[in-house]
């Protein structure tokens, strides 16, 4: 768990003349689930696009597994493919649900891969769709499929935007146990984006609070909720206005 | 010869010709289209009013434009090159007609792709597309518009007259093809021929559009 894959130093990333990010210093270790929470329009899912290497930074650097990457269109494929993000609005293929989960698999050369295909289907309890038009979808089993779609790559780095957003609690719990286990079973690094404070808290081995593209606090997940260093973080776990 | 065999032989032309040329312009068109909907460059704004422009140009001034290219004292007749066709034969119109189609195939695959939520290549990108597997992500989303485009290609030549009628000249067995036929029977007079032979040339198109909606259909829908 020591191990740091991500090394980001003086990011910023801005749309027109809008700084939307300023990211001073933010490590993420190997292995570690780090919710990301904040108000809507601080920049949350801007950060994930980032560490999807997406998008490139404006200025600063960011470091994955010791080797500094620049996102965007010549973001190294090889790189690209380790990591996966679930998007907050998930966009699914005009194909079967079955073939939005193999695509994946499918761009890495995969073949014949309906056993594993069926089998994260049914972690996600979505089996008895599988043949469906996946555009047919209501949103929380498009959101269900998004996910299988990206835990079927065993990805280093899974990135998730509000992935419980539209979920009822029993699918949630199902969705939980689903990226915990991975997270055990593969060492896979999460950070997910989530407006839950008892989500963060479940899920989250650390919590970033983040307000105005910038990170106020980054602590251990008990530390973050009991004893906030910053008072707009206590004001924040409180569910008072801070922005 | 008779009727038949001669109504055989324009059919078979007009095939030939027109087929040839939706090939070459669906092979440059589709690309172009491509690179016009989701690329962003410098003059691409006026590339994209020249593909307009082109979509809605007269078949006769491009059938003038590669009389003048191709005639012997034209800039390309000139060279007397082999690749380069001469005037009045069926490359000369597949010439003319693949100049005429390019731009229908171009312009319309350019709307399609650049209907497709741009969210969409990001999401296949995360999903580890490389540039190419992503173009063609878009692309298949986009299949239904792309299958218009050639659909609109193909309909464009096959019932354009202005451009063969002056590239190829209509000589009987060797440049006669469905519509330059129908313009020279029903000045002899011959109306029940001409009649007969635009009925063919609605079931031709007819025929291609259907195939293309139902190949649509078919192999494409999940
Ligand atoms: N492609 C873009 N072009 C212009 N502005 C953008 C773009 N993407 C994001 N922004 C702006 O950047 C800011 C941060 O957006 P971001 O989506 O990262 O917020 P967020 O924290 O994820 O919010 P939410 O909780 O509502 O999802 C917003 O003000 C948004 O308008
Ligand atoms: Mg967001």
């Amino acid at each position: 768990m020591n191990e740091i894959l991500y090394a980001l130093s003086g990011v910023t990333k801005a749309y027109g003349r809008r700084t939307v990010l300023a990211v001073d210093d933010l490590t993420i270790r190997r292995g570690e689930t780090l919710a990301v929470v904040g108000p809507s329009g601080a920049g949350k899912s801007t950060l994930l696009r980032l560490l999807n290497f997406l998008e490139p930074a404006a200025t600063g650097t960011i470091s994955f597994g010791g080797q500094t990457i620049v996102g965007g269109d010549d973001a190294p494929l090889a790189v690209l493919r380790r990591i996966t993000t679930v998007f907050q609005r998930p966009v699914l293929l005009k194909r079967t649900v079955a073939a939005n989960v193999a695509y994946g698999l499918g761009l890495r050369g995969q073949r014949n891969t309906q056993a594993v295909v069926a089998k994260i289907l049914d972690a996600v309890g979505l089996s008895h769709l599988a043949g469906e038009k996946a555009r047919s979808l209501s949103g929380g089993e498009a959101q269900r499929v998004a996910l299988a779609r990206a835990l079927v790559l065993h990805p280093d780095v899974l990135l998730l935007d509000e992935p419980t957003a539209n979920l009822d609690p029993a699918n949630v719990a199902l969705i939980e146990q689903a990226v915990a286990q991975m997270c055990r079973e593969q060492g896979t690094t999460v950070v997910f984006v989530t407006h839950n404070l008892f989500q963060a808290r479940r899920m989250g081995d650390r919590v970033a609070l983040m307000l105005d593209g910038r990170l106020v606090e980054v602590g251990d997940t008990d530390a973050f909720f009991e004893h906030p260093v910053d008072p707009r973080t206590a004001a924040f776990v409180r569910g008072e206005m801070v922005y | 010869m008779s009727l038949d065999a001669a109504l055989l032989e324009i059919v078979l032309l007009s095939l030939r010709v027109s087929g040839f040329a939706l090939l070459l312009s669906v092979l440059l068109g589709i690309p172009a289209g491509l690179l016009l909907g989701l690329r962003r460059f410098p003059g691409r704004r006026l590339a994209v009013a020249a593909v307009y422009t082109g979509m809605a140009f007269p078949p006769v001034v491009i059938g003038l434009f590669v009389y003048l290219l191709l005639s012997r004292n034209g800039p390309l007749g000139g060279l007397a090159l082999p690749f380069i066709p001469s005037l009045f034969t069926p490359q000369a119109m597949i010439l003319a007609q693949t100049i005429l189609a390019f731009p229908l195939v171009a312009g319309f695959t350019m709307a399609a792709v650049g209907g497709v939520d741009p969210a969409l290549r990001v999401q296949v990108r995360a999903l580890g597309a490389s540039h190419w597997q992503a173009t063609w992500a878009v692309l298949e989303e986009a299949r239904g518009g792309v299958v218009a485009a050639v659909a609109a290609g193909f309909g464009g030549i096959i019932s354009e007259v202005g451009a063969v009628m002056i590239v190829g000249g209509n000589i009987e067995h060797r440049t006669r093809v469905l519509t330059t036929a129908i313009v020279l029977e029903t000045g002899k007079g011959n109306f029940d021929l001409a009649i007969a032979l635009s009925l063919v040339l609605l079931g031709l198109a007819f025929s291609a559009n259907f195939l293309i909606v139902y190949l649509q259909g078919r192999s494409f829908d999940p």
